[in-house]
């Protein structure tokens, strides 16, 4: 009986750094950043950390629902820059007030939604890959209804005159401390109450886990894809408005850099506690990391532009993590 | 290698344990090459963990594997097939490659082994050497053709047929005539007889205990992860071989009930798929059980699927209580009372990585929750406590994973969240395929307990003597159409095999 012992305790050891990793790789992160800078541990930095990671983590929430119903909505990126763009249109463009045009992006939202949803459950084509194909096209509808160019406040219009309306100042307040945090922990909040607490949440893991087993068990498998799907592309449109009360533009693509975080804040989270599953909490930790390494980096002057290199490393690393336990 | 170099396979004092499961304890077992050995044991006993220990599945083993005296240091399939030790597995879709050819699935380890450092393959020597090999296992097929449409019965000849293509002194055979027809069987028994006459010794895993006598010349019984006895097949009966099994008297294996069908509550007309299924009627009474008899490929589980909204019909309809019913889909048939218990248990039937208590309520949560919406552990706890000790499935407790539960105990729960959601039909699709003999008998316990409560039950089996044991009345199937109706009392097993295999009725 000595081998079995023995890789018994190999596993736990596993299973430790499993559950755990994520949380002691956090507080590895924090301890180092505090002692390699000066200002990291500050009140400013923190708050800072936060501001970063809510706009990752709320369109990171709506990824992981469709992670939960065992799809992957790839299209999250471009649908926030849609929604970015649009809204800081309505009011610059149109001179709309803040309730029509959270409206119009709302209903733009959940459209997106209903198309992935459609697409994915009428087809027997892997979500990743038909959700790829709709980043695209939505990509191009957001940059075809911008003309290819960034929309901000005074603008010049094709025809010569300055862009009539403006951003309120409401809407600008979205964007900043606390407001913009409180979004995202409501968010957090609310897709952890329904994955974990309700019917609806069991529902979506059982798709997620097994989905012929769960249509034979009499879910409604097609229904609560569907539901996924629009629920992604809302929080995905939720993020893209948050992003634009923070920066008061439109940049062109302004959403896109956003998937990748949100993929290895999703895939960072599987392991948090052990769930093995995608969950609320879980990706908001992974932002949580991926924002501490992100400003640590910033703050010991590496550039910008090889940030990258380090998110990539590290989504390849919580991916490995995740698929590696799932074999065994 | 020639018949009369005869050696002994010898595997001495293995244990192996898994998180929570001590799977087998001090197990031996020893046979020689050329002859054929019955492997058996209750679900969970741990005949397939010795048998994966053998073909070097498992690493953590303790004990000693060796041919002739010499020690085999197996710890990886490849040792295993290296030694001339070949398994086949139940699971056989694992093992092969749904889009490539027969051919190439057939000549797969040899593709791998023998072209090591070679580029260029000759396409028209492996169809041939195929060929070749399929014709000895008697598989009559294009060598092109894809596996992914083959029958079960088919892919697993492709895998026998790909052992023989490698050294093969031990064969190992995992429930290997679960998935086929009676001729299909004869003819596998043929092939073995063949390979016994060749040299090679074959290990036989099997449920069905008169096909063991039939075959195999010695055989090894284990129990709860325990040898209990090896010995010559004929030095025991039937009932012996069961005793040991279960370690107790055998009793009577199917309950005693008297029919008393009431009205008419399940109706079908005239049901088709335009593949499978072929214009099939048939009716239900309330407290009835209706048994779906025929051969594996009949068409039983196509018909038990359309009936659940799991597979699409072209034509036909559907009445419940006299009032036409249709729906699309598993959840909406659920929703007019109906419910299936799959044939594919762990892909279909239950979640293997979820814990007992979620699988027991999974079909039926809203009870379960407040407000329709907020689920309530507490009420599920007591919900899945219940239905454990009433189903007697043998589980730690309700949050263990049913991934670590024996495939009896798994059978429980796939049938189990069936009565929390309190269904009127109740289909069951080879209920009791892979589950050993003490939860069978639970399994037909409740079967007769639920058309005692009135419940509608269509039990659609490829054991005759289930039909017998446990149904009022039955449909034989034979190629997608009802060919007879048959009243239980009035038949017998032989007349059910006379119609399964396309008799007429003179």
């Amino acid at each position: 009986m000595k081998a079995a012992k023995v890789s018994g305790k190999g596993i736990n050891w596993f299973d430790f750094l499993y559950k755990y990793g994520t949380l002691i790789t956090i507080v590895l992160l924090i301890a180092f950043f505090g002692l390699a800078t000066d200002n990291f541990l500050t009140k400013e930095s923190i708050i800072g950390i936060f501001r970063y990671i809510s706009i990752t983590t709320i369109i990171a929430i709506g990824l992981t629902l469709s992670l939960a119903v065992g799809g992957f909505d790839l299209s999250v990126g471009s649908t926030a820059s849609l929604a970015n763009a649009v809204v800081i249109s309505m009011f610059v463009w149109h001179s709309q007030n803040m309730f029509v045009s959270i409206l119009v992006v709302v209903v733009l939202c959940v459209l997106v939604g209903v198309i992935n949803g459609f697409l994915v459950t009428s087809f027997k084509i892997q979500d990743m890959l038909m959700t790829l194909a709709t980043m695209f096209v939505i990509q191009g509808v957001a940059l075809t209804y911008t003309r290819g160019a960034t929309i901000s406040k005074n603008m010049i219009m094709p025809s010569g005159d300055y862009a009539p309306g403006s951003i309120p100042a409401v809407f600008g307040q979205l964007g900043k401390q606390p407001w913009i945090i409180i979004i995202m922990l409501v968010a957090v909040l609310i897709v952890h109450l329904l994955l974990t607490k309700t019917k609806h949440g069991r529902y979506m893991y059982m798709i997620g886990g097994n989905a012929e087993a769960a249509k034979l068990s009499g879910i409604p498998v097609k229904k609560y894809r569907f539901i996924a799907y629009v629920l992604a592309a809302l929080f995905a449109g939720i993020g893209g408005m948050v992003l634009a009360a923070r920066v008061m533009t439109a940049e062109v693509n302004a959403g896109a850099p956003y998937l990748m975080d949100a993929v290895a804040a999703a895939f960072i989270g599987y392991s948090v506690l052990g769930s093995g599953k995608p969950n609320a909490f879980g990706t908001f930790v992974g932002a949580v990391l991926i924002g501490i390494l992100s400003n640590g980096l910033i703050m010991l002057s590496v550039p910008y532009y090889a940030m990258d290199i380090v998110k990539g490393a590290v989504l390849a690393l919580a991916l490995g993590i995740t698929y590696y336990k799932r074999k065994h | 290698m020639k018949p009369n170099e005869k050696v002994k396979l010898e595997m001495n004092d293995i244990s192996i344990a898994f998180p929570g499961v001590q799977a087998l304890s001090s197990v031996n077992f020893q046979m020689m090459s050329g002859t054929s050995h019955a492997l058996i044991g209750a679900n969970g006993a741990g005949k397939s963990t010795l048998m994966k220990v053998l073909a070097g599945a498992y690493d953590h083993y303790t004990g000693s594997i060796t041919l002739d005296g010499k020690q085999l240091p197996i710890r990886k399939p490849k040792d295993a097939k290296d030694y001339g030790i070949q398994i086949v597995y139940q699971e056989v879709d694992m093992l092969l490659i749904p889009n490539l050819s027969v051919a190439e699935n057939i000549m797969l380890e040899k593709l791998v082994h023998d072209y090591k450092g070679k580029s260029v393959v000759s396409w028209k020597k492996i169809h041939k050497e195929a060929a070749e090999i399929m014709k000895s296992v008697g598989l009559e097929l294009p060598t092109g053709k894809l596996v992914q449409e083959l029958t079960l019965a088919e892919k697993q000849l492709v895998l026998i047929a790909r052992s023989l293509t490698m050294d093969c002194k031990f064969l190992i055979l995992d429930e290997p005539t679960a998935p086929l027809s009676d001729s299909e069987t004869s003819r596998l028994f043929a092939l073995i007889e063949r390979l016994k006459q060749e040299g090679v010794g074959i290990i036989f895993i099997s449920h069905r205990l008169p096909e063991l006598f039939q075959i195999c010349d010695d055989i090894t019984i284990l129990r709860d992860g325990q040898h209990v006895i090896s010995a010559p097949i004929h030095s025991m009966d039937q009932a012996q071989v069961a005793q040991h099994m279960l370690g107790t008297q055998l009793e009577a294996q199917f309950p005693e009930r008297s029919s008393h069908a009431g009205e008419l509550a399940f109706e079908a007309d005239n049901i088709a798929d335009g593949d499978k299924v072929h214009g099939v009627s048939m009716h239900v009474r309330k407290g009835e059980i209706v048994g779906i008899a025929g051969l594996v490929g009949a068409g039983k589980t196509e018909l038990c699927r359309i009936l659940f909204g799991a597979a699409p019909k072209t034509q036909g309809d559907i009445r419940l209580d006299s009032k036409r019913i249709s729906y699309k889909a598993p959840h909406q048939a659920v929703a007019h009372g109906i419910a299936m218990i799959p044939e594919e248990r762990r892909r279909e039937g239950i979640f293997v990585e979820d814990t007992v208590g979620v699988n027991l309520t999974i079909a039926n949560l809203t009870p379960h929750t407040r407000a329709k919406t907020w689920l309530s552990r507490a009420k599920e706890r007591l919900a899945a406590q219940s239905m454990i000790s009433k189903l007697g499935i043998k589980t730690p407790n309700d949050t263990t994973r049913v991934a670590n539960l024996s495939g009896g105990n798994q059978q429980k729960i796939a049938i189990g969240k069936w009565l929390l959601a309190d269904a009127e039909v109740y289909i069951f699709d080879e209920p009791t395929k892979g589950v050993d003999v003490g939860a069978k008998r639970d399994i037909y316990n409740l079967i007769a307990e639920l058309a005692e409560q009135g419940k509608s039950v269509i039990f659609a089996s490829s054991e005759m003597d289930e039909m017998i044991g446990i149904t009022d009345r039955m449909y034989v199937m034979y190629d997608g159409k009802v060919a007879k109706e048959l009243v239980t009392a009035q038949t017998s097993e032989e007349e059910i095999m006379f119609y399964s295999t396309g008799g007429q009725a003179g």
